[in-house]
């Protein structure tokens, strides 16, 4: 067994799920590509949420990804690290907006 | 900070850059030559359309040492074209296939006959590029010669490789930002970057770091924007050029790690569509001391025109050089990679 669960080196080799599984692997990727087009948000709008969004899920493949994904999309480090507050203040935001849920049994409990 | 020749620094070798770049470890003997590649895609050997651009590097002296400079230009380099030698490249361009003269260094404003030359290439009617690092605008001995080149119509491409102040200086070295903005001002109120003048303004972009440029267009977009609300700045068009692995940046790419990543990405992002439009093969480089050479990258790694193609400008024979085979080893990956790269940007 490996020394460490995460290995940089098995993010080239993430197409090989479709060894296994080969129908859904092939719809996965297919679809991958499809979000990741140019559409309605641009293609470097796109990388920006995904950056967001592997700080979100702490997917260091993901992270990794697209760190590079957005400095070849052309974004500056300080936009780079406004993604990443996004993802921070919804998921602070999310803990701290059940402070209302405390408050309340709080409410309820007390005289 | 001292170029790699002033250091003695082992990659100061066009040799032993040739051999890290094949041998550098067993995963990079493994990687695919580009040779292999080529002919894969229908392009080996290749052979030039024609050579439309003679581009002349004029010497390696330079104000600035960049991180990442693939000619490990510096103050500290004394490799000067002579005015003989700009009479025979004078004589070898005037025919009419050759349409554009691109000047090319180091700092090429730094020659000292670089005022007579562009005079003399203006004469013939051919359209001229300077590719000045700007900043050398901003010393006192040079800050007449915008007027100078916008009076001859010279075409300014010059390096900014990217918007930000960050990343520009952590490149070019602090300072070089606020000195781009402030030349860049200057060539805007002389005309330079405006639609209605025809004085063509250009700028390059190149990553600061082991990654791809982004997309040339969308970029050109984000450059336009920036620079017009943070300084008032305008320009034309907006190159992306890809750092190949030579010099000073084949030393940033092997003491960061980057060195088996970086050729792998370019290897993986191989684009025969770019590979058709590589600038060598409309494009001949010619060195400081009369050296041909097939481009700017191979004129550093010291890789001469050859095949039976004349070597030097003093054997100038278009004929013969349009019938060249086109010299290649593995840095040729970054001219191919993604949207293509080349002196005037993406090459799709």
């Amino acid at each position: 067994m490996d020394k460490t669960y995460y290995n940089p080196e098995d993010l080239k080799k993430f197409g090989n799920v479709t060894d296994f599984q080969e129908k859904l692997g092939k719809k996965f990727f297919d679809y991958y590509g499809s979000v990741f087009e140019e559409g309605a948000l641009t293609a470097r709008e796109k990388s920006l949420i995904a950056l967001a969004v592997a700080h979100t899920i702490q997917c260091p493949y993901c992270i990794d990804a697209y760190t590079e994904d957005t400095l070849e999309k052309g974004c500056s480090e300080e936009q780079m690290m406004e993604a990443v507050h996004v993802a921070t203040a919804i998921r602070g935001g999310a803990s701290l907006v059940h402070g209302v849920q405390m408050m309340n049994k709080v409410d309820k409990l007390s005289m | 900070m001292k170029s790699l020749i002033a250091q003695q620094h082992d990659l100061s070798h066009p040799k032993r850059q040739i051999d890290v770049i094949n041998n550098h470890s067993e995963k990079v003997k493994s990687f695919e030559k580009f040779e292999s590649k080529m002919e894969e895609a229908g392009l080996y050997p290749l052979k030039p359309t024609g050579i439309e651009i003679f581009q002349i590097n004029v010497g390696y002296m330079c104000n600035m040492t960049c991180k990442h400079c693939h000619v490990d230009a510096g103050p500290d380099r004394e490799e000067i074209m002579t005015h003989e030698t700009l009479e025979q490249c004078l004589e070898a361009l005037d025919h009419p296939e050759i349409k554009t003269v691109d000047l090319t260094g180091g700092a090429p404003e730094m020659n000292p006959h670089f005022r007579w030359f562009v005079d003399e290439v203006s004469k013939l009617g051919k359209e001229i590029i300077v590719r000045s690092n700007l900043t050398i605008l901003d010393t006192r001995k040079f800050e007449d010669l915008p007027q100078f080149m916008a009076d001859r119509g010279v075409e300014i491409t010059c390096s900014l490789p990217f918007y930000s102040k960050r990343r520009t200086d952590a490149q070019r070295g602090e300072g070089t930002y606020d000195k781009s903005m402030k030349v860049l001002k200057v060539l805007n109120e002389i005309g330079y970057g405006k639609e209605e003048t025809g004085l063509l303004l250009n700028l390059v972009y190149n990553p600061v770091g082991a990654f791809l440029p982004p997309d040339q267009g969308s970029l050109k977009q984000q450059y336009k924007d920036r620079l017009w609300s943070d300084h008032g700045i305008v320009f034309n068009d907006l190159f992306t050029i890809t750092n190949l692995p030579i010099s000073r940046y084949l030393n940033f790419l092997v003491m960061s790690g980057n060195l088996e990543e970086y050729m792998e990405k370019l290897i993986t992002s191989f684009n025969p569509g770019a590979a058709q439009g590589v600038m060598c093969r409309n494009t001949i480089s010619i060195g400081w001391d009369g050296s041909l050479y097939d481009c700017d990258f191979n004129q550093m790694l010291q890789m001469k025109t050859n095949h039976g193609a004349p070597s030097h400008i003093s054997e100038w024979n278009l004929e013969k050089l349009n019938s060249r085979e086109i010299i290649l080893n593995q840095h040729c990956y970054g001219c191919t990679a993604g949207a293509g790269s080349s002196c005037g940007g993406a090459t799709t």
